[in-house]
């Protein structure tokens, strides 16, 4: 039995409701009594006593209407959110696929931030100067790389996202909705990336509103329904189910 | 040496090349722009008060000088610091790093313009005929540390907040531009009327410290009971910010 690298128990999350709050100030302090017990009481639940486990070279596959949690949880997985109730376990370190763009900055060349980047996901200077020759090549961006990313197509910063998350050896990867962007010709390319990386044993979760997807590639699925779990298992059986219900 | 202290502070050094390069982008005039601030503000209170109010004073544009640059580098850091966190919500939506961090590149990528103005307060002191003192050797690493120290606090606090209450952007020009006029920099302490001292001296925290910068680089003084103040008001503010900080970080990709 692989060791479990991802283990939630019983994990509820709720998010206050801080409309008062971000309204500033002045409107918290004109609706003072109103704001406070508005932060107290008003809480959305996200998800519900949720428990799963991701074993070791696993690929998880989530799926599930819009707003029924799955960023929520991978929120969770990636420790930027807290639970509110309940435990979240994980193992190995952590390389979340970035949306388009994200944690880039435009006025920076590609080779900066590559840089960046590979440093706020974990690695030190030097680890990613060993790499950075081979994440270049695989984003086949030639001499773009040394080109401010303004100038570049969303293609072709998609490129450098993957190529960038892929190739930092990551142990847990999470994925959301990244693979939609690009043309068919990067998306066929980056599936193949990601294949090989599961292949490869890295341990992954899996958002997609691509049910093919995932069915071709996760070993197995769960579906979230307004923050509960309401399947689980074999992916193509999950996929079934959720499609009855649309 | 040891590996997370070694990410640690890589973490920094990438961060805040990036607030540099960002800041500079690819414009030659860059540092002109970093120096031009201070020197503009300078002008204008030279004319303000040298030439139409005609105040006694001597060498009022380099006592002006040595004062203002100081001031801007604090006064351009906590006004950045409340797009610092929303600046990089990306990144807390979806990285676990030390997000502490990023204001430690904002105030580092001012202090850095602040170092590179002295040379102009070098060249003023040239003009005027002013002696270079020896003890900036020791008196300018040890400002530096304490001010550094005093300006993350605060932007670290305003940063944090800020994502909670977004006005708090509005209010924070508000309140430097009004401690800019309670700080003796465009005036000497001494002229401060004996009833107001307490409040102008005393409480202000930002007084020792910019009194002691203009000190050090028209005299080559530096008097230990301002040090001493200045420090532990830096301690004070770093403590607060930290605490502030902390206190807040576990929910900032909620409210992003
Ligand atoms: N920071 C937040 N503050 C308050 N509510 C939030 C926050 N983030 C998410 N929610 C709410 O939690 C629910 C789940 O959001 P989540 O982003 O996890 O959904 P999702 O399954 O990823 O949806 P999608 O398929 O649209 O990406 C939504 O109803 C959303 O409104
Ligand atoms: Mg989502």
């Amino acid at each position: 039995m692989s060791e479990c690298i991802i283990v939630f128990n019983d994990v509820s999350k709720s998010y206050p409701i801080y409309h008062h709050i971000t309204g500033g100030i002045k409107n918290f302090l004109f609706h003072l009594p109103k704001a406070l017990s508005s932060v107290k009481n008003s809480r959305f639940v996200a998800l519900k006593d949720v428990s799963f486990k991701v074993n070791q070279g696993e690929t998880l596959g989530i799926i599930g209407e819009n707003g029924a949690g799955k960023s929520t949880m991978l929120g969770l997985i990636a420790g930027v959110l807290k639970p509110s109730k309940g435990e979240v376990i994980v193992k190995g370190r952590i390389s979340p696929l970035l949306e388009l763009g994200a944690g880039f900055h435009p006025e920076l060349t590609g080779r900066e931030n590559i840089m960046l980047n590979g440093v706020l996901l974990g690695l030190t200077r030097s680890d990613v100067l060993k790499k950075i020759d081979e994440i270049i090549d695989f984003s086949e961006l030639d001499e773009f790389i040394d080109q401010p990313i303004r100038t570049y197509s969303s293609g072709m910063l998609a490129r450098l996202g993957f190529s960038v998350a892929s190739s930092l050896n990551p142990e847990i990867l999470l994925i959301d909705e990244i693979l939609a962007v690009g043309d068919k010709l990067f998306q066929k390319k980056s599936k193949e990336a990601l294949l090989k990386l599961i292949n490869g044993g890295v341990t992954t979760v899996f958002v997609s509103h691509d049910l093919e997807s995932v069915k071709e590639i996760c070993h197995r699925a769960i579906w979230l329904d307004h923050g509960k779990v309401r399947a689980e298992g074999e992916p193509g059986k999950v996929v079934e189910q959720y499609k009855i219900m649309l | 040496m040891n590996k997370r202290v070694q990410h640690y502070l890589d973490l920094i050094v990438v961060l805040t090349q990036k607030e540099i390069k960002v800041r500079y982008k690819n414009s030659v005039f860059g540092y002109l722009w970093s120096i031009g601030h201070p020197l503009a503000f300078a002008f204008v209170f030279f004319i303000a008060f040298k030439v139409v109010m005609k105040v006694q004073m001597e060498d009022y544009t380099l006592f002006l000088i040595a004062g203002l640059f100081p001031w801007q580098w604090f006064s351009n850091s906590v006004n950045a610091a409340p797009t610092v966190f929303w600046g990089n919500a990306s990144l807390i939506k979806k990285v676990n790093f030390s997000r502490h961090i990023l204001p430690v590149a904002t105030v580092l990528q001012d202090t850095i313009h602040f170092i590179l103005s002295i040379p102009v307060i070098v060249f003023f002191m040239f003009i005027y005929n002013k002696p270079i003192s020896l003890s900036w050797l020791y008196g300018i690493p040890l400002l530096l540390a304490i001010q550094f120290l005093l300006t993350y606090g605060v932007s670290l606090m305003v940063s944090s907040i800020n994502l909670f209450f977004r006005d708090l952007e509005r209010l924070t020009v508000i309140l430097t531009t009004l401690l800019f006029y309670f700080t003796p920099i465009i005036y000497p302490e001494t002229m401060v009327p004996e009833r107001y001292k307490f409040l102008v001296i005393d409480i202000n925290p930002l007084s020792a410290l910019m009194v002691s910068w203009r000190n050090l680089f028209l005299n080559g003084t530096l008097e230990p009971a301002s040090l001493i103040v200045s420090f532990v008001y830096s301690v004070l503010a770093f403590v607060l910010g930290y605490t502030v900080y902390r206190k807040l970080s576990w929910k900032f990709a909620e409210v992003i």
